[in-house]
């Protein structure tokens, strides 16, 4: 008899294992720590992140596997041969890589946005919760089981029902946390309900095997199989906040703290969308014909759906923009989910996931851009309405500048010419794969997201005028109190607006950078 | 010139404008800082696009014109590999005279805004705005990747949209979001069009694609193409029914913006479809080439009767509103011809392109000075009861302004009868296996299209210019035409009468090149 004991490759772990280390000893040093030195706990928050994501460097040739059956003839078998990676549970290949350097990223961006601009949040805490959610959402795109892709899904979202409602006192913000958390645990429990289903027809948990299995399931266990697989993709439909699951998206981002907003909006999606690949481009592959159409009318429904909500926000509402930016993220989920829709009928869904993977990582960045620029603008208003960012660039012309950037980005017309291009290769994956129907509600949606979004631009380089006493002190503050208010900024929150905005600049300028993935080499 | 430095001569006419946006948002460096931040940045803006002038005037210096339907001053570099998508760059007969009337344009719009610049915010965004559309719409025409293509014909929107916001007049923010939404939702259906073509085709090079003739595409998806992407140059053609952005925008935009609307981004719909759709999908354009002709002559038609009507006493029509519908009926004209699918009707879409764009310009240029004398440009305040009497108030003026209508409604010698007339000449005789007599009833509506288009025009002359000796002695006093103003429009002007006087120059540029669009026959 072989033996059992499994040899681990801690190498392969770092990135997922150094937040889930430094969650624990953050919270342990935070019973020590002074209360004026909390600071540091913020500093050690962003190094270990830069670390983890570091980690990622010596495993890109993307062959690194742990967690691995230890019987050979147990490894399922992957078109007709055992891979490298079969029969484990976790794998580094290229689309863990990728997708684990866009959440450590996100989550660096998040921590540096809330580096002293979140004082009345209890630190410790605070920063305990993020990396937790940080390791699970990295440990996520490397599950190669249900089991553990469940867990890393849970291991991501209760820290983050946590984050939203930390604010103590704050009825909306305990109100989201608690909407975060009814439907979150409700999805997560029908998840868990297809995942049994599609254990009791296929008899294994292993991504490969149950493809193997379900292409082979008894007749009698068609049915079942079925249904579980639906059951399960819900699940992670309703973390990518995916249309009809999309409810709680704009209650739960207004209400939480600005940086866990932009948190749940990059990272959580992110962790949603790779699982969602995983299951249904691995797991479900037998299924294609049906999660590949199901798909294109979920984009289409979440992309109307979000957009529309976008465009139905009016300036002068309290916490507007970060509605706005709720709704909007919606509406991205909806064309993350088009090039999924075309992997189904794809001859290698590489292509496609690929671009989807292209097009996160092209959001992720902006739209942590466009929260950093938010959370910026919430020092001087912190009702964060619409209205408050009339007139910006005279006040704060970098930022307006940049924001204006991101936003054009958002809605895909140049000087955003990433932006552009990331919605080319989307529409192009739809064009490709006959999805005429899907591209044309897509071409709709790209108009009236544009209505919105240049709606915020043009606003940021209005005139302040009419405006009551709030604004009109902003527009003033140049003149006597512009180097006052710079340097009171924030170093973490300036730091992620500079980022972003040369992250995406240079992207602009080489789109090769990240559209390469959309040739396909990941998975 | 040898193709090396003129590749660079491109290179640099695309870019400058580009950098020169940036530099006009950075300060003034020290020694440049002039008699005051706003000049400096107005005097930036007349630099760069009179360098830019230049440099496109080199280009058609250096040009072969020996053989200009060969791309020229190419260059093809890989930019993004997983799109297929390649900085390809090169010009032809057909884009060498989109080049350098754009340049012309933008400067003459620099200089006039210099001396009078568009009430509004701070100059130096202006001035960025001006660049970033220049290089924009010279982009448009000097691109051969149909990806980069699509790129170059977004990038005019931000920068026209804030123009007619910021610097506008009436409903100014109302009519920019207007033409914004327009344009993209015609363009995003273009692009669907554009990435048809290049997945079934596996290119998105221009000239391959071209070269191609349309053989690696199935006939349907030809029609899906050409649908997808003649609605979208339709729009910014703009194509009857699809026009009615365009009055509102050009009501709106404050002059140099209209100057610019009408004269150059027009231009771009018309030329993507002699660039694209002609050469690329010819089975598919046509099945559709009798629609575009039925539509275009109804363009002509309702364009005049709209004209008509605005300029009738007591319609309170508005002289911007005017020349925006005539852009309509002329633009009906190019899209006329390009329908015919014949050499003749093609290259006298393109003369009748440029020729609008001098035309039209110096229109616009005319109504905004009228507009700033008077304060208004509506018909009825101008003309009061019996006429503005321009000839009497302002001689000079009023004589360019009956140059410009003259010219406009297409008299033999000036710019505008040629374009027109080949046009209607291709109608007439349209390409084998399109219906004879479908295009010959076109041909007869463009026919009388003309008479209206006349009949407006003398009737705005009539209005504006002249009028009974009381109003000539009115006071106050109107200023005639000024320096700056002169130096904005001769060259319009002269390039009018010289086109009119010799259309070789131009029409031996397209000719190669459209024979070589079309196939070869």
């Amino acid at each position: 008899m072989p033996s059992l004991v499994q040899s681990v490759d801690w190498t392969a772990l770092a990135p997922a294992a150094i937040p889930a280390v430094l969650a624990v000893a953050v919270l342990v040093a935070d019973l020590f720590l002074p209360k004026e030195r909390k600071e540091l706990l913020a500093w050690v928050t962003v190094g270990g992140l830069a670390l983890a994501a570091l980690s990622l460097i010596p495993l890109r040739a993307g062959r690194h596997a742990t967690f691995c059956l230890t019987d050979e003839k147990m490894r399922p078998l992957h078109d007709g041969q055992a891979t490298a990676t079969a029969g484990c549970s976790y794998a580094a290949d290229h689309f863990t890589l990728v997708v684990q350097a866009l959440v450590l990223g996100g989550a660096l961006l998040t921590a540096l946005l809330s580096v002293n601009t979140q004082d009345d949040l209890p630190a410790g805490e605070y920063w305990f919760l993020l990396l937790s959610s940080a390791a699970g959402a990295a440990l996520l795109p490397a599950s190669r089981d249900l089991a553990t892709l469940i867990v890393a899904l849970e291991v991501t979202t209760l820290p983050a029902f946590a984050l939203v409602g930390l604010r103590r006192g704050d009825r909306l913000s305990s109100e989201a946390a608690l909407k975060f958390f009814l439907s979150s645990v409700a999805a997560t429990a029908v998840s868990l309900l297809g995942i049994s289903f599609v254990y009791a027809a296929t008899g294994t948990l292993h991504l490969a095997a149950v493809a193997d299995g379900l292409a082979h399931a008894p007749a009698q266990l068609a049915t079942l199989a079925k249904v579980g697989a639906a059951l399960t993709l819900v699940g992670f439909a309703f973390k990518l906040a995916a249309a009809p699951f999309h409810f709680w998206v704009p209650d739960t981002y207004a209400g939480a703290p600005l940086p866990v907003a932009a948190y749940l909006s990059v990272v959580g999606k992110a962790a949603g969308f790779s699982g969602l690949i995983l299951v249904s481009v691995i797991a479900f592959r037998p299924y294609d014909d049906v999660w590949g159409p199901t798909f294109g009318v979920l984009a289409a429904l979440t992309m109307t759906v979000g957009n529309v909500g976008a465009l139905r926000q009016r300036p002068g509402v309290e916490r507007g923009a970060v509605r706005l930016l709720a709704w909007s993220s919606i509406g991205q989920a909806g064309y993350l989910l088009v090039p999924l829709a075309a992997a189904s009928d794809a001859d290698s869904p590489a292509h496609e996931i690929g671009t989807t993977v292209a097009y996160a990582l092209m959001y992720a960045v902006v739209n942590l851009g466009a929260f950093a620029v938010a959370a910026l603008v919430s020092r001087t208003a912190p009702l964060g309405r619409l209205s408050d960012y009339r007139g910006l660039y005279a006040s704060r012309p970098a930022a307006a500048l940049a924001l204006g950037f991101f936003l054009l980005c958002l809605a895909g017309l140049p000087p955003g010419i990433i932006g552009l291009f990331a919605k080319v290769a989307v529409f192009s994956s739809a064009v490709g794969a006959q999805h005429g129907w899907l591209a044309v509600i897509m071409a709709v949606n790209v108009v009236i997201a544009l209505v919105y979004y240049l709606r915020w631009t043009a606003l940021l380089f209005a005139r302040p005028e009419g405006a009551p006493e709030g604004s009109a002190s902003l527009a003033e503050l140049p003149a006597d109190g512009g180097a006052t208010a710079v340097s009171r900024t924030p170093v973490g929150l300036v730091a992620a607006i500079a980022l972003t905005a040369a992250a995406g600049i240079v992207l602009s300028g080489a789109p090769q950078l990240i559209l390469r993935y959309a040739q396909g080499s990941l998975l | 010139m040898n193709d090396t430095a003129l590749q660079y001569v491109l290179a640099a006419l695309l870019v400058l404008p580009l950098l020169g946006a940036v530099g006009a948002l950075l300060p003034a460096p020290p020694g440049l800082k002039g008699r005051g931040p706003d000049q400096a940045v107005l005097r930036h803006g007349v630099t760069v696009t009179g360098a830019v002038l230049v440099l496109a005037i080199v280009l058609a210096a250096g040009f072969d014109h020996d053989h200009p339907a060969k791309m020229q001053a190419t260059t093809d570099l890989n930019w993004i590999s997983a799109l297929r998508i390649h900085l390809h760059l090169g010009v032809d007969g057909i884009s060498l005279p989109l080049l350098v009337l754009t340049a012309l344009l933008t400067f003459l719009c620099a200089l006039y805004s210099y001396f009078k610049m568009p009430e509004g915010p701070s100059p130096k965004a202006f001035v960025a705005l001006l660049l970033l559309l220049e290089g924009g719409t010279l982009a448009t025409f000097a691109v051969l990747d149909l990806m980069l293509f699509f790129l170059a014909f977004e990038m005019v929107l931000i920068p026209m949209y804030f123009l007619i916001a910021r610097w506008g007049g009436g409903e100014r923010e109302k009519s920019a979001l207007r033409f914004i939404v327009y344009t993209l939702l015609g363009s995003v259906i273009m692009l669907l069009g554009l990435l048809l073509i290049g997945v079934k085709a596996g290119t998105f090079d221009m000239v391959a694609l071209a070269t191609d003739n349309g053989s690696s595409l199935s006939h349907s998806t030809q029609l899906l193409a050409v649908l997808a992407i003649g609605v979208g140059l339709a729009v910014k053609a703009p194509m009857w029914p699809l026009h009615s952005w365009l009055p509102d925008a050009h009501t709106a935009a404050p002059t140099v913006g209209s100057v610019l609307l009408a004269g150059v981004l027009l231009k771009m719909g018309t030329y993507g479809l002699v660039r694209i759709v002609l050469p690329m999908a010819p089975d598919g354009m046509h099945t559709f080439a009798p629609y575009l002709a039925a539509f275009a002559v109804v363009g002509i038609v309702y364009g005049s009767l709209a004209c008509l009507a605005l300029a009738r006493q007591g319609n309170g029509g508005d002289l911007k509103r005017l020349i925006a519908y005539s852009s309509v009926g002329h633009m009906g004209f190019v899209l006329l011809g390009i329908a015919s699918m014949t050499p003749t009707g093609v290259n006298g879409a393109l003369f009748a392109n440029i020729a609008h764009g001098l035309i039209t310009g110096l229109l616009f240029f005319l109504v905004g000075a009228v507009k700033d004398r008077y304060g208004s440009s509506d018909l009825d305040t101008l003309a009061g009861r019996t006429g503005a009497a321009l000839y009497g108030r302002a001689p000079r003026l009023g004589g360019l302004v009956a140059f410009a209508a003259v010219a406009s409604l297409g008299l033999p010698g000036l710019a505008g009868f040629w374009g027109e007339m080949l046009s209607v000449f291709g109608a007439f005789k349209p390409a084998d296996g399109l219906s004879r007599p479908a295009y010959l009833t076109f041909t007869a509506v463009a026919a009388f299209g003309t008479l209206l288009t006349a009949a407006y025009l003398l009737v705005v002359v009539r209005r504006v210019c002249m009028g009974d000796r009381g109003t000539v002695d009115a006071q106050p006093a109107l200023a005639d035409v000024r320096g700056y103003e002169f130096a904005a429009w001769t060259p319009l002007a002269a390039l009018t009468v010289l086109a009119g006087l010799w259309p070789a120059v131009l029409l031996g540029l397209t000719d190669p090149a459209v024979h070589t669009l079309l196939g070869g026959n």
